[in-house]
């Protein structure tokens, strides 16, 4: 369980990033947040894993607060926590195998790490999840050799060997075409609903974060506007977080199923 | 998943197949072997290997603090430095310009003068401006002129090369339409080909000085003038102190010289 | 244009010049004026003894007789000079190389904390100030005559060069393959492991290929001053007025220049 009290962020003297933010995950739901870009989605998760040091406020993740930690426990905390990047972040020059087993870089030690001797273990756990999102075929391909779609996988793997106890995953789809970005965003939700994993997936394509997630949490210049469930998820909200600033992406609903249009929002 | 256990229990990876690992370790092993033969074959007497960082320190203790009693002269041989460096500098555009056209595979005549062209600037390149140093004063003396012709040769063939290959790369049309009015190949040259390399020529010229200015340093070492003279000099009579305040110099120079070019570069390109 | 055009236009006269080089004409004659002074200067206050020199040409008459054709005599001496060379560099490459791997983490501003940066950039400063001549005489100095002395002075030698590249390749690398590390929870080292070295690498081949060509040349020189290998051996031919062994040597040196670049190219072609 993720615990958000207070979360403030602020860069030197300017207007605060995030101000006062409270959010409360429980078990296994995926979360999306949604917001215009500068609303502070991706400090808001990169506050969660330190890689963004927070001004004040309290991270508590399963009850040990986060914000304090130093050194090595940091590190520990931090391979609890798997996190999936845009850009993906591969190591392009290593294999998929290599970047895979990477997620354990926590796990073992510095001479392992730099042999490349991770335990059979790790090495079967890194074959089953693969096979799970159907790249194990690439194992021993270079990273950069792989289209978007196949790198996001590689990223997703890469957390999950992490055996995270949550899954922060900054604009995942925003690197990836329209069908593409479906399939990641439909694979995160049945992973999470297998691992019983809670789930924070920054996205700025609304039609997506309705249909795979289970709630929905709306922000804009680092405040919480909206908590709800996607259905709730109407025109007045959308408004309250895009409204006056640009309109977000309304493609990317599933092929086979033609919903209603989606209203355009004002822009 | 669980289904797949029993799969799993063959699933083996290692990050560099059979033929991989032998590759590296036997480069690895190559490698090591040529270490340990050069180690053991060189002549090199290993108690004083030990003894260096003593040695190093006592040295430097030695050179402090700096003396400053010869500043006049360490001034006028830091000048005469310059002047080595520099007018070497002008008088190798002279040559190197001519060399860089017969050398440059679309502008060169033939191919005889493409051969000569190359070679030219290929022995220069590979005689370090020392050794041209150790020519020169052998055929006319110690002294200024045996350092600026070393430093001449020695430019010739960097840039001959460099602006060989700025000439190998200039756009042709131009070429093409100069020698469509009839112009003759002096004025194909004049119009066409020196403006497209003029930005290079500078910023190689440039160059070409910082790092002269560098190696005229240390021409006085066999005896071809400048401030090389005076820290042979002073070496050899021990007088560690003035070493240091040469070395100083030597510094103070190096960065004004290189202040200036990135000055130069700017206001030029 | 209903105006008349006749014979009159052929004598309106407009004329056109070439704009000059450089606009400002105080500017224009002034450097032309300041290159004739300074060629004046340099060339009155200079020392040449016009003696001597005159002795000049007919002196190179004598050495290039004596120099052609090579001789090859005393090719023992010959590979000796050339083998300690060979290990000179071999050996002041491979040591450069390991400690620059430090030292560039060291001097790269992005994975160094500052203290530690200035440390790693002094490193390096010092390292490229001297002409590798000037160091080899100092280390001559301080540990004596011989190829240690050229050993230490090209290890400085590859460690300004190779240090301050890599160090700078470090600074522009892909920070999110280092953040991506940092959120796994791997500690420095692996961070640098996986997250720096594997974008570095094919830099760091090319240079220490570069390198190793560089220390081959500057061995030849080194010698000059004492520190061992062939310079040593050509200095004594100059002393001996040995030109044909001199210029048996001076071929060797080019011959064996034009190889390494070759080979050195190839390598770095196939490493990429």
């Amino acid at each position: 369980m993720l615990e958000i009290t207070n979360l403030v962020k602020r860069y030197g003297q300017n207007e605060p990033v995030l101000k006062g933010l409270n959010l409360k995950v429980e078990g296994s739901s995926v979360v999306s947040i949604v917001g215009a870009s500068g609303a502070g989605k991706s400090t808001l998760l990169r506050c969660i894993n330190r890689l963004v040091e927070p001004t004040s406020g309290s991270i508590k993740l399963n009850g040990h607060e986060l914000v304090n930690l130093r050194g090595s426990e940091l590190r520990h905390s931090r391979r609890r926590i798997g996190m999936v990047f845009q850009g993906f972040n591969l190591i392009d020059r290593l294999t998929v195998m290599e970047n895979v087993l990477s997620g354990r870089l926590g796990y073992v030690s510095f001479f392992q790490a730099l042999t490349r001797r991770f335990p059979q273990s790790d090495i079967d756990r890194a074959f089953s999840l693969m096979e799970r999102v159907g790249i194990a075929h690439y194992a021993d391909k270079r990273a950069d050799q792989l289209s978007g779609g196949e790198r996001q996988r590689v990223a997703v793997v890469r957390a999950l060997m992490q055996e995270p106890q949550i899954l922060l995953a900054d604009e995942p789809t925003a690197s990836l075409d329209p069908k593409t970005s479906q399939q990641i965003m439909s694979q995160l939700q049945s992973l999470a609903n297998e691992m019983s994993l809670p789930v924070l997936i920054n996205i700025h394509n609304v039609t997506q974060a309705r249909m795979y997630t289970d709630r929905i949490v709306g922000m804009r210049h680092g405040q919480m506007i909206f908590d709800g469930e996607p259905k709730e998820f109407n025109q007045d909200a959308l408004d309250a977080i895009y409204g006056g600033i640009e309109s977000p992406e309304e493609d990317g609903g599933d092929p086979g199923q033609q919903a209603s249009p989606a209203p355009e929002a004002t822009a | 998943m669980v289904d797949h256990a029993a799969k799993l229990a063959d699933r083996v990876w290692s990050r560099y197949d059979r033929k991989e690992q032998l590759t590296r370790y036997g480069v690895y092993l190559l490698t090591l072997i040529a270490v340990v033969w050069a180690v053991r074959d060189i002549d090199i007497f290993w108690p004083w290997v030990w003894d260096a960082p003593n040695q190093i320190q006592s040295l430097g203790a030695r050179m402090w603090p700096p003396e400053f009693s010869q500043w006049n002269a360490i001034f006028s041989a830091m000048l005469e430095t310059v002047h080595i460096a520099t007018l070497s500098t002008m008088l190798t555009i002279f040559i190197a310009l001519p060399v860089s056209y017969i050398a440059a595979q679309n502008t060169t005549p033939n191919k005889i003068t493409l051969w000569i062209g190359r070679f030219i600037l290929v022995s220069s390149r590979s005689v370090n401006t020392i050794i041209w140093a150790l020519l020169f004063v052998a055929i006319f003396g110690p002294g200024v002129l045996a350092g600026i012709l070393a430093v001449m040769f020695r430019s010739v063939g960097f840039i001959g090369k460099l602006m060989g290959e700025a000439i190998e790369e200039i756009d042709r049309r131009p070429v093409e339409a100069m020698e469509a009015t009839g112009a003759s190949k002096f004025k194909v040259v004049l119009y066409a080909i020196v403006p497209q390399v003029m930005p290079a020529f500078f910023a190689i010229i440039i160059l070409r000085w910082d790092i002269n200015i560098r190696e005229s340093t240390v021409l006085g070492l066999v005896g071809a003038g400048g401030i090389g003279v005076l820290l042979q000099g002073s070496i050899d009579m021990f007088a560690w102190q003035t070493v240091a305040t040469i070395l100083l110099a030597i510094v103070v120079l190096v960065i004004l010289g290189e202040a200036l070019t990135s000055v130069l570069r700017k206001k030029v390109i | 244009m209903t105006s008349d055009r006749t014979a009159n236009d052929a004598q309106s006269g407009r004329v056109w010049k070439k704009p000059p080089f450089i606009a400002n004409p105080w500017v224009r004659y002034g450097l032309v004026v300041i290159t004739l002074v300074y060629l004046y200067w340099a060339f009155s206050t200079l020392p040449f003894d016009w003696q001597r020199i005159s002795e000049g040409l007919p002196r190179a008459g004598k050495i290039f007789g004596g120099a052609f054709p090579p001789s090859f005599e005393r090719a023992g001496l010959l590979w000796t000079g050339f083998k300690e060379s060979f290990q000179i560099a071999f050996l002041a490459t491979m040591l450069g190389v390991l400690l620059s791997v430090p030292i560039a983490v060291m001097a790269a501003r992005n994975v160094a904390p500052l203290p530690v940066y200035l440390l790693g950039r002094t490193l390096i400063i010092v390292s490229r100030s001297f002409h590798p001549v000037i160091v080899a005489i100092l280390f001559v100095a301080a540990v004596g005559f011989g190829p240690m002395a050229g050993i230490l002075t090209l290890t400085l030698y590859s460690i300004g060069f190779v240090a301050k590249l890599l160090a700078e390749e470090i600074e522009e690398i892909d920070w999110g393959q280092v953040e991506a590390m940092r959120s796994v929870g791997a500690g420095y080292m692996k961070i640098l492991v996986y997250g720096v070295f594997p974008q570095i690498m094919p830099r760091q081949i090319g240079l220490s290929m570069y390198q190793l060509d560089s220390n081959l040349r500057a061995s030849a020189v080194v010698g000059i001053v004492g520190a061992g290998g062939i310079g040593g051996t050509l200095m004594n031919a100059f002393g001996r007025y040995d030109y044909d062994f001199a210029f048996a040597i001076l071929l060797m040196i080019i011959a064996i220049i034009l190889v390494s670049e070759g080979l050195s190219g190839w390598v770095r072609k196939k490493v990429w």
